[in-house]
């Protein structure tokens, strides 16, 4: 019994870990371009899940057009947040950036709750059949299709910055801003496009959680733990989010297991990715694929 | 010039002091809680806008501040006026063993590793009842000298306001001595700090001494006034408006500080009142204005702080500054 209960949080951990993933990337996204820490990341999703929501309640569309539709809103959303708010701030010492995307994101939340009321809202239902069965372990529809999407919004994550001519400007841009930018790539779009879809692809992941658990401000809190996830794998790295991602999925579903059976200490589940965190930050502060800052004077 | 801003200064404290006379007492709480607030950002200022190192988790130091001023009064039964510095003390002791593995990381990194505090300790809070009595909360005595229960808003004043007086001389002196240069040194440059012989680890374990020192200070305050301190007082938000606070005011400024906490306690009135002041025209049925207060002073403190930092990065007392000098300089102002 003990040991199917851990399979199943483990299974669970994969899946919130690819999830984690999803938004640790869009994190590193946004910081390997234009070097700002979002910490308004979570509300991406929320702004995301909620757009995603109220087109469906309200105006009863189909899954697919509410979802298409929200993911406009959101490459709107991002590139707007970036050129009104970001914008002015380039240049400007760290904690005013920081600072900044702290305000967003008390503000967004501040707005979602008042748009949106403060309690748990369902999506409605997508998917026929409530759960699966595969090996004999019980996986929900829902967790199964969030894994996939999120598989699928890695490799389309990858071929994008493999074949496109956008994506390429971009890492030229992550590379060297001043190089990229006599060779003629436009900074502008770059940072723009950067935010755009970094906000897009949060708002995949909000809705995918929603649909999971359910829309409430607790959703923000995600963009929260994407720093564990980042720091892990270091903050420049895209791979390393992914993998960051998995791990702190993983790491704290086996900290709820170790504290179910053994500890019974409670609320383990929340607070093991943040011990996770200090300790990456002791022994390993640029993670295990982060460029070393190296200071020569 | 110095003479004239200290008899200003000594003016203001006067004027301050008879408040009570002409105030109510809403009012003065108000000006209670622009106090301890103000005292709690003035430690945050030295640790962000003076040594240039990021804290997200100032508000677990001011908790800590307010749960230790209760457990060593219940507890030991040591009166509340000893009470209030001696949590403070106890509190620059943690800030202290915080800084060490703070002091190995810096700027973006420390920001995320005192996010990381902040839930940690929050939870620490939560399960350490000997401490802070768990869900429950700890209740802590009204402040008591020679018999005389300081237990009213207008009694309460004069404590707050003497602590505040008291930190701000404090403050303003620390950062004359060579250890306040070193703060900006290490801020400003610190590979040619390090250079110049000033022992980084120690200078950034320093400030997060003090800082919490403040903080706690302010905290132990904050609890005799509200006489019960609970775990949930202590979350991010508080630590973002205590960051808010010195954004606002100005970064490195001392007197910065304390404006910022007054514009942030007010802040929330102001939207309180504006809010009730549109109470039964369009706007109001067609949002649900009264419903929303809470939410409408939350999306205001963001919305201050993004505004700020695009139009007034160098917060109020750089605009102060540039008042005075307005007026000093009259009617040639070039």
């Amino acid at each position: 019994m003990a040991f199917d209960f851990l399979i199943q949080l483990l299974v669970n951990g994969f899946i919130i870990g690819l999830l984690y993933g999803v938004v640790a990337m869009s994190f590193v996204l946004i910081y390997k371009s234009s070097q700002v820490v979002n910490f308004a990341q979570g509300e991406f999703l929320l702004v995301g899940a909620w757009a995603c929501w109220w087109l469906l309640a309200k105006f009863s569309l189909p899954f697919y057009m509410a979802f298409l539709l929200t993911l406009l809103f959101m490459i709107l959303f991002g590139i707007l947040v970036q050129v009104i708010i970001l914008k002015p701030l380039i240049g400007e010492p760290i904690i005013s950036i920081i600072m900044v995307t702290i305000g967003l994101s008390i503000f967004f939340q501040a707005i979602m709750n008042w748009m949106f009321g403060v309690f748990t809202e369902p999506f409605p239902q997508i998917f026929s059949a409530e759960s699966l069965n595969i090996f004999g372990l019980n996986v929900q529809t829902a967790y199964l299709m969030s894994g996939l999407i999120s598989i699928f919004i890695m490799i389309s994550f990858a071929l994008f910055f493999k074949k496109s001519k956008l994506g390429l400007a971009m890492r030229a841009t992550a590379f060297d801003q001043q190089a990229a930018q006599s060779l003629g790539v436009s900074i502008k779009q770059v940072f723009a496009a950067a935010w755009a879809i970094s906000a897009m692809v949060s708002a995949v992941a909000g809705v995918v959680f929603g649909i999971v658990n359910g829309i409430s401000s607790g959703i923000a809190f995600m963009g929260i733990k994407v720093f564990p996830a980042v720091i892990l794998g270091g903050l420049d790295s895209v791979l390393g989010a992914i993998l960051g991602g998995l791990v702190i999925g993983l790491l704290e579903h086996l900290a709820h297991y170790l504290d179910v059976q053994f500890f019974n200490i409670g609320n383990l589940i929340r607070i093991a990715p943040f011990y996770a965190l200090i300790i990456i930050l002791m022994i390993k502060p640029y993670g295990f694929f982060g460029t070393k800052d190296i200071e020569r004077v | 010039m110095i003479k004239k801003g200290l008899y200003l200064t000594c003016l203001g404290i006067l004027v301050l002091a008879l408040s009570p006379l002409f105030l109510d007492s809403y009012l003065i709480s108000l000006l209670i809680y622009i106090g301890f607030y103000g005292i709690a950002a003035l430690g945050l200022n030295i640790l962000v806008g003076f040594t240039g190192q990021i804290s997200v988790g100032h508000a677990v130091f001011f908790g800590f501040g307010a749960f230790a001023s209760a457990w060593l009064n219940n507890n030991f039964s040591i009166p509340v006026f000893f009470c209030i510095p001696l949590a403070a003390i106890l509190t620059a002791l943690i800030g202290l063993l915080f800084g060490i593995p703070a002091a190995r990381v810096k700027g973006l990194y420390l920001a995320i590793a005192t996010l990381a505090a902040q839930f940690i300790m929050e939870d620490f809070f939560s399960r350490a009842s000997w401490f802070t009595g768990g869900v429950d909360g700890a209740s802590a005595e009204p402040l008591k000298i020679f018999g005389t229960f300081f237990d009213t808003d207008t009694k309460y004043f004069f404590i707050v306001l003497f602590w505040v007086v008291i930190s701000f001389i404090l403050a303003t002196n620390i950062l004359r001595t060579k250890d306040g240069r070193a703060f900006l040194a290490v801020r400003d440059h610190y590979l040619s700090a390090e250079m110049m012989g000033i022992n980084l680890t120690k200078y950034r374990i320093l400030s997060f001494g003090i800082s919490s020192f403040f903080a706690g200070l302010g905290g132990a305050l904050y609890g005799h006034y509200l006489n019960f301190v609970s775990i949930e007082e202590f979350n991010i938000q508080l630590s973002i408006t205590f960051l808010a606070m010195i954004i606002i005011g100005g970064l490195g400024s001392i007197r910065g500080s304390i404006m910022g906490a007054a514009f942030m306690v007010l802040l929330p009135e102001i939207m309180d009142w504006l809010t009730r002041s549109l109470a039964g025209t369009s706007i109001d049925s067609a949002l649900s204005l009264s419903e929303a207060i809470p939410f409408i002073k939350e999306a205001s403190i963001g919305l201050v702080i993004i505004l700020f930092l695009i139009f007034e990065p160098n917060g109020l007392a750089y605009r102060w500054g540039q008042i005075r000098a307005w007026f000093k300089l009259y009617p040639f102002s070039y």
